[in-house]
């Protein structure tokens, strides 16, 4: 059988670190979204203010947020993403 | 008959058809029929790969569920949805290269099959996971259906019945004679329907309301609590809406039918395109179809079944021919998710049941049909399930993602990133997983205010590290004498 990993595949360096962007960038996602949300929507209504026709706090946690979400995954694949070869070592038949 | 509703039905289905003819092609001219009729040979471009993503996780709980639910709930519910906002990027790139090397070194065209040459060919670990597949799946499947059938149901005014049949018999054709990718293509088409029809009704539903201001005075003047993160009666609580980051979130990436997805993409460049179209599109669905909901609500007051609040609000702020083209979204959604799990269900059975232990001489024909009788026998199973179908589709739907997440997200993580874990840590975690999400989900549901998710996961991860941690020397010794 010749599946065998190795671990220390150059490859997985790579990848290792991707995975680490990931876990940041939801860590960062949930405390955007949980701070706006409930730091802002906690008040009483009455005392609101809101953004677009939006309660402020919706408005910066789900609709900015989101936005925020999007130009950071775009900055981190176009900058520290690598381009790997998935297929380098299919030459050898099993 | 509502004509100008159905007909752009209709014309949808039609080419859904088209699609599965197409890709039967691509069946008769492979080599590898299995890992051409259940990963369409890993040849997925970085669009498609994003969008079929996005319509598997955006299934009916959220496109017909969803907006039901925050109809009732207000803002605080679409606060919920944003959760999936992560899957768009965190899947792909926890994952991400690994689980496709790892895929391809492994020749692995099913989870199992990964899990399988991970865990030493333990055959415990593949005979819980394909279990827990075909029971779980088997669940979210029916209720995927049901939801299918209700939403045709009320576009024609055809009984249930029969709106059930019409979707049995359009989903179970173009998956059994097109494999992954005409789930793949169709896919492609239902996120895309999904995404302009989600935009439409938005504004659609806006202009009716008379702007966004209004709609919201409207809310406050109904009942204040419509527009804070608290639900309608303040019980959405902080703990239990985060919770969901769990389950809608980062647990996703342990179900099946997107982890099927992340070894069918042809290269890291498809990868890294399908990372942004696919945080963009899910989060621009997500927030537009949820808001869709609460906006509904104080232009068509009084609605008593969530379910139809998509199709109702539809027709009521669109012109009859746009509704049918923006309701096919919906319909779209159900179905893209049903087909990829019947596809699941069907190759936990064929290739890591019947290939690895009923007949593993079975020739590539013998397999052929096998797979197609399978894929078929599955869906009229589900069909008639969906006969007599339970009234709580989210829940339903729900039940079935957290026992898969519960089941599979040590194993698997565990399984790309930590070496040193093994077989019986993947055991432990998957027995301990599923048993205290069951335990937990009927007798304690919600323990400490958070989804009933949260637990079994924290136990089936105590279980994998300490167990892996304990028998770990003697395991690769044995198991290699034994196994090479």
């Amino acid at each position: 059988m010749n599946n065998q990993i190795d671990p220390k595949d150059p490859r997985f360096k790579i990848a290792n670190r991707e995975a680490l962007i990931g876990i940041g960038l939801v860590i960062f996602n949930f405390i955007w979204w949980f701070g706006f949300a409930y730091g802002l929507g906690s008040a009483p209504v009455e005392e609101y203010s809101y953004v677009f026709g939006m309660p402020a706090w919706f408005f910066y946690s789900c609709v900015l947020g989101f936005v925020v979400m999007v130009i950071l995954v775009i900055i981190m694949v176009k900058c520290f993403f690598k381009e790997v070869d998935f297929d380098v070592e299919e030459e050898d038949h099993t | 008959m509502n004509w100008p509703v159905v007909i752009p039905l209709i014309i949808f289905i039609i080419s859904i058809f088209f699609i599965g003819f197409w890709s039967s092609k691509y069946i008769k001219n492979s080599s590898n029929f299995l890992q051409e009729y259940f990963l369409g040979s890993r040849e997925l471009g970085g669009f498609i790969l994003a969008m079929t993503m996005v319509a598997t996780y955006g299934s009916a709980s959220s496109f017909i569920g969803g907006p039901g639910v925050a109809y009732t709930q207000g803002l605080g519910w679409v606060l919920l949805a944003m959760a999936q906002v992560a899957t768009g990027y965190f899947v792909l790139m926890v994952l991400g290269k690994k689980f496709a090397i790892y895929a391809r070194k492994y020749k692995a065209i099913t989870l199992i099959d990964f899990l399988k040459c991970r865990y030493n060919n333990s055959k415990w670990v593949v005979l819980i996971s394909a279990f827990s597949i075909i029971v779980f799946l088997f669940s979210a499947m029916a209720a995927q259906w049901i939801g299918g059938a209700r939403l045709i149901e009320s576009l024609t005014g055809l009984n249930y019945t029969s709106a059930l049949f019409i979707f049995a018999v359009a989903v179970l054709i173009y998956v059994i004679i097109g494999g992954f990718r005409a789930v793949a293509f169709t896919d492609m088409i239902q996120g895309v329907v999904m995404f302009v029809g989600t935009l439409i009704i938005l504004i659609g539903t806006i202009i009716a309301g008379g702007g966004i201001s209004n709609i919201m005075a409207d809310l406050v003047a109904e009942n204040p609590n419509l527009v804070t993160p608290y639900g309608y009666d303040g019980s959405l609580t902080p703990a239990y809406v985060s919770s969901f980051w769990i389950l809608v979130g980062v647990g996703v990436v342990a179900l099946p039918q997107v982890t099927v997805r992340a070894m069918a993409y042809k290269n890291s460049k498809a990868m890294h395109r399908a990372l942004i179209t696919g945080t963009i599109v899910v989060g621009f669905i997500m927030l537009g179809m949820h808001l869709i909901g609460v906006f509904a609500r104080p232009i068509l007051p009084g609605i008593e079944v969530g379910d139809s609040v998509m199709p109702l609000i539809a027709m009521e702020v669109l012109p009859p021919w746009l509704a049918g083209i923006v309701l096919a979204a919906p319909l779209a959604a159900i179905m893209s998710t049903v087909d990829s799990l019947l596809l699941i269900v069907s190759s936990a059975v064929v290739k890591d049941v019947y290939v690895n232990y009923i007949k593993p001489t079975a020739t590539q024909k013998q397999v052929k049909r096998v797979s197609y009788t399978v894929t078929g026998i599955l869906g009229i199973l589900v069909f008639s399930m969906a006969l007599s179908p339970p009234n709580l589709l989210v829940w339903l739907n729900l039940f079935a993602f957290g026992g898969l997440q519960a089941t599979f997200i040590w194993p698997v993580i565990m399984g790309l990133y930590w070496h040193r874990g093994n077989q019986y840590g993947a055991v432990a975690s998957m027995i301990v997983g599923i048993s205290s999400y069951i335990i937990i989900h009927t007798y304690f549901p919600d323990l400490l205010g958070v989804h009933t998710v949260i637990f079994p996961i924290l136990f089936s991860l105590l279980a994998f590290v300490t167990v892996s941690l304990m028998k770990k020397d003697t395991s690769s010794s044995t198991l290699n004498s034994s196994v090479y």
